[in-house]
């Protein structure tokens, strides 16, 4: 379904900036995301894109700049924002002890939906993404394709009219991956959710994103549809495109606080 | 109020799921009380304090509610690093809620395994002296356990990964236990100590429940009850406030 004229923009980043101490992640980031369809935000390791993503969902505060989504200013609107948006995070953020059913339910109550929709949605979409069967298992059995299909029903809970998949496909099979992208693709044309995604698989990308925006070191490199990407850079494939958009050097990135706790968990369940 | 109830549920639930901790956190009291209360006991008879199972009883209980409430606080900083606390963040319900869902939470599953370790008390020949003063036993042991919820939340917030976990139970856990007075009578201490122990928000605790349950109170039970009111409320905003600035 097309965006119809009056929506606001999906997604709308003016100047936006974000600094932690001396280095800046996101400098003078300027993005404007129409409402409806598939979008993918690349860029290399470190290049600010979960930054962005953190402060389009309000878990990051800007140190400068403005960011509306759907309409809603993110800082002074937060409530009004985090109802209009569902995210799949970059690591799971599901809790492991209780079942799917109830990770759910639950996200259904945090927002203020009443019982008897929360069940009927939950039936829904635990079917859709064939996970009915399993829905009084607790998620700490659940494989790695399954806790990220609950999580993208999870989101979809209250309806969102836009849903971030911060690279949904990192560490799943090609089966699981190309299922999940059938999903996506289908959720946008039926429902008009925004989809705004982050990826390293740039065939992914190109096949299911109307149009991609790239940064890097923090800015906008360039954006467009994957053929206007090509021809601006007079390339065959998008890989080609975003490797001469962005350069052939490694990026650094600091192993997180989460990999190490990882070891420190698993020697504290014995 | 749905969200506050959802968020209190789910610690429950945890709770009621992880067997191991639940049996886990029973040992260490039971051992303090197995060995000190028959260890120290015929000391403590022969210098007329009369039966230390008594006197110990109330602290064994209130360290199984300090040390489940401590790490159901700490817990924040699993869920900061494993994600689930995200989910939270970008609901749209108040921080505020957050807190005192998963705090209120905490300190009920604190509580309750406070009442399984007097349980297991009786066990060891534990008598409740006063059962009329009962209710305000029960009162007591969850101003433990809220205060100390509030207080490992108020700690996780600003810790980044469970490194630091074992500093909290090192250097602020264990002495908070040692010198509350939970294990040894606070008549003719050094000076010192007894000052140190006067500081102890668990000293105001441990007295009153042990004087709510028919022992000796130090303190005054009206005393002891004011003085952890006061202190839950102050870790509670002091919780409240540090959640509020958590970004992830």
């Amino acid at each position: 379904m097309p965006a119809r004229k009056t929506e606001p923009p999906a997604v709308a980043i003016q100047g936006l900036t974000r600094r932690f101490g001396a280095f800046t992640a996101v400098n003078k980031l300027d993005l404007r995301v129409e409402a409806g369809g598939v979008f993918a935000f690349l860029g290399p390791n470190g290049a600010g894109k979960t930054t962005t993503i953190k402060m389009l969902t309000t878990l990051l505060a800007p140190t400068e700049g403005s960011l509306k989504l759907c309409g809603f200013d993110v800082v002074k609107q937060p409530r009004e924002a985090r109802r209009c948006f569902g995210i799949v995070f970059q690591d799971p953020s599901l809790d492991d002890e209780l079942s799917a059913a109830e990770n759910m339910d639950l996200h259904g109550a945090m927002y203020g939906l009443a019982k008897a929709l929360r069940r009927e949605r939950g039936e829904a979409l635990l079917k859709m993404v064939e996970l009915w069967e399993r829905k009084d298992d607790p998620v700490k059995r659940f494989s790695g394709g399954m806790k990220r299909r609950l999580e993208i029903a999870r989101a979809r809970m209250h309806e969102p009219r836009v849903l971030f998949l911060d690279e949904p496909t990192v560490g799943l099979d090609p089966q699981t991956r190309q299922h999940l992208w059938d999903y996506v693709t289908k959720l946008c044309k039926r429902s008009g959710t925004t989809v705004f995604l982050t990826t390293h698989y740039l065939e992914e990308a190109e096949k299911v994103a109307g149009r991609i925006a790239v940064i890097d070191h923090g800015r906008l490199v360039a954006q467009g549809t994957s053929a206007e990407l090509r021809q601006a850079t007079r390339t065959k494939s998008l890989e080609a495109a975003f490797i001469k958009l962005t350069g052939h050097g490694l990026r650094e990135e600091e192993a997180g606080g989460v990999d190490r706790l990882r070891q420190f968990r698993k020697m504290w369940r014995r | 109020m749905e969200v506050l109830f959802a968020l209190w549920l789910r610690q429950i639930k945890r709770y009621l799921r992880s067997r191991a901790r639940l049996v886990g956190s029973l040992g260490q009291p039971l051992l303090f009380l197995v060995a000190l209360g028959f260890g120290f006991g015929p000391m403590y008879r022969k210098a007329g304090g009369g039966d230390f199972i008594q006197f110990l009883a109330p602290g064994v209980v209130a360290m199984g509610a300090l040390f489940t409430a401590m790490f159901s606080g700490i817990e924040v900083i699993w869920d900061k690093q494993f994600g689930f606390l995200k989910e939270t963040l970008v609901a749209p319900v108040p921080r505020i809620t957050i807190m005192l869902g998963r705090t209120l939470g905490g300190a009920t599953v604190a509580t309750a395994q406070g009442l399984l370790v007097l349980g297991c008390t009786f066990l060891a020949g534990f008598r409740v002296g006063d059962w009329m003063t009962f209710p305000l036993a029960l009162l007591f042991l969850f101003l433990i356990a809220l205060l100390f919820t509030a207080l490992g939340t108020a700690l996780a917030c600003r810790l980044e990964d469970m490194q630091g976990f074992q500093l909290i139970m090192n250097f602020l856990v264990m002495p908070i236990f040692f010198l509350s007075g939970a294990l040894f009578p606070s008549e003719g201490l050094p000076a010192g100590l007894n000052a140190v122990m006067k500081l102890d928000p668990l000293s105001y605790g441990v007295d009153g429940l042990r004087g709510a349950l028919g022992g000796p109170c130090a303190n005054g039970l009206p005393v002891d009850l004011a003085v952890m009111a006061c202190l839950s409320a102050l870790a509670l905003w002091l919780g409240a406030w540090l959640f509020e600035g958590v970004q992830a």
